[in-house]
């Protein structure tokens, strides 16, 4: 069974076309990483799992995705209820202006969770799983901000993880970070690995190759080759691939 | 191809800059030594004038005399008033605004009208006033048709600076409140309003320092001649600061004799709106740190 399947997706900003004819299916507790380069579209791919795509004014889409057999474009899907199942997080961390403690919990209350005992086991859960526990568990009543930028996005996913969803999306998650906390993200996503299912988009071959299972490479909107991380970085069967992955543009 | 010499050309770029730098050096030297000179020609003949009585007596012996205290209590009426009208109304419109209407040409027309709102002069909203308030609604000569009128006024200053916090919010924190299934009520105010709340409140005292100083808006809808008396309810007469100032300058029973007081006032309304502006830079750092911790 896949756990995201896109078919035939088209979208489009106004008039302008960003994705076309998009199919990929991915399996569940795999690492799927979205190269190309700049406005090639990954981004965009991106966002259309938790539907983040909708809240731009002018946008369209046509094809169906579907995430555990189930249409999310369809008529009568619950947005919010969707998002409870993709966390997401992105390119600069950016924790709410709340004590860490209140960051992770964010997702719960919004919910309609009151159970103070239920918040604050999955609170501890959550910063545990991101290996952050041992650093701030001294401070949960401090300010967010007070944390490094390493160690805000680690907040920032373990605020996706409270909610409990079974697919996690990052959006370029450590181009904004120093290569020792870009380091630990990277061992954290393959631990995170067991339990979700994750799509990446990155600018770093390295980073694509170090953690995805299997990689998407984008171009002008289109999806030009989807294949096993290893066999699309050794022996990808497109020209424009090979020129991509090598540095050749892009 | 002959390139130019290089120490020429790097003399020459020198001059340039030097120039450059001194025009504008020059200019906002000149800005600054106006504002000064302002400032301290106001102060040194108005300080004279100031004491405790000033600012808390009645005018006396036809306004030459005696202190500004009705016409200090009306401005702080008035400017109040008009905050309580313009503020909730404002704000509430900036956020529907910005985080609700989609963009488009209603969008669009409404803030036309808007920036429209902000340029017409006060003079017509002082007449705009006056027939809707005080003829109309039959407010009469009052502080609640002066509130208005100067609430109507600062509603642009209040929905623009309100408008401008919610768009320095940066799009990922609604994204990241959202994605974890927050409603977007839930993410304006939960997440939005609290980031962007030390500038709403910048732009709030910014308004009242607009609304304090202005005359023409209260000429014709609240502003007293002379009221020896404090207000007893919102439908009495005041006096206010800068209409008092314009009165004693210009039709006062002994202009020459008023000059004092006229410089007096002067320097209290300029107290007024300096200290309102220092207590919007200690709010925004006040509120500014407390928002990192809730």
């Amino acid at each position: 069974m896949n756990k995201i399947e896109s078919r035939n997706v088209d979208f489009f900003y106004g008039s302008s076309q960003a994705l076309k004819n998009i199919n990929i299916a991915i399996k569940p507790n795999t690492v799927t990483a979205l190269i190309g380069p700049s406005g090639c579209g990954k981004s965009t791919y991106l966002r259309l799992f938790n539907r983040m795509n909708d809240l731009i004014d002018n946008t369209r889409i046509s094809g169906t995705v579907m995430i555990d057999d189930q249409d999310i474009y369809a008529k009568g899907v619950n947005v919010d209820s969707l998002r409870k199942k993709v966390g997401m997080v992105f390119q600069k961390p950016n924790p709410f202006p709340k004590t860490i403690f209140e960051n992770v919990a964010y997702g719960l209350r919004v919910n309609g969770i009151t159970d103070k005992k239920f918040i604050t086991e999955r609170v501890e859960t959550s910063i545990k799983q991101v290996a952050l526990w041992d650093e701030v568990k001294d401070k949960l009543k401090k300010s967010a901000f007070e944390l490094s930028g390493g160690q805000q996005q680690r907040l920032c996913i373990a605020r996706a993880l409270a909610i409990q969803p079974s697919i996690i999306l990052m959006d370029e998650p450590t181009s904004a970070l120093d290569p020792i906390s870009t380091a630990k993200i990277e061992a954290l996503i393959y631990e995170l690995k067991k339990e979700y299912t994750i799509v990446i988009v990155t600018h770093n071959m390295q980073q694509a190759g170090r953690v995805s299972d299997t990689t998407a490479f984008f171009y002008m909107g289109e999806l030009i080759e989807y294949d096993n991380t290893k066999t699309l970085f050794t022996n990808p069967k497109i020209e424009r691939t090979q020129n991509y992955i090598t540095g050749r543009f892009g | 191809m002959q390139l130019p010499d290089e120490h020429k050309l790097a003399s020459s770029k020198k001059r340039k800059q030097a120039i450059a730098f001194w025009i504008f050096r020059i200019f906002s030297y000149a800005i600054i030594a106006i504002l000064f000179s302002i400032l301290s020609f106001i102060t040194y003949k108005g300080f004279s004038a100031i004491s405790w009585g000033f600012i808390t007596q009645m005018p006396e012996e036809g306004m030459t005399k005696g202190g500004i205290f009705p016409a200090i209590i009306g401005t702080l009426y008035l400017v109040c008033g008009s905050m309580l009208f313009a503020f909730p109304i404002g704000v509430l419109a900036a956020i529907y605004m910005n985080e609700y209407v989609k963009d488009g040409i209603i969008k669009k027309i409404i803030k036309q009208m808007t920036n429209n709102l902000a340029g017409i002069p006060s003079i017509v909203f002082g007449l705009f006033g006056m027939s809707l308030f005080v003829n109309k609604l039959g407010f009469g000569d009052s502080i609640i048709a002066g509130s208005l009128t100067l609430g109507l006024l600062a509603l642009p200053v209040v929905i623009r600076t309100t408008e401008e916090a919610l768009k320095a919010v940066d799009d990922t924190f609604r994204q990241a409140s959202l994605g974890l299934g927050a409603s977007k009520w839930q993410t304006t105010s939960k997440v939005v309003i609290p980031i962007a709340f030390p500038n709403i409140i910048t732009g709030l005292i910014l308004s009242i320092g607009r609304v304090s100083g202005e005359t023409a808006p209260i000429l014709f809808t609240v502003a007293a001649y002379f009221l020896p008396k404090l207000p007893t309810s919102i439908f009495d007469q005041v006096m206010a600061l800068p209409y008092h100032l314009y009165v004693i300058s210009t039709s006062g029973t002994n202009i020459e004799e008023s000059r004092p007081v006229a410089y007096g006032t002067a320097l209290v309304l300029i107290l007024i709106v300096l200290f309102a502006n220092l207590l919007a830079n200690a709010l925004r750092k006040y509120f500014g740190k407390k928002v990192k911790m809730n």
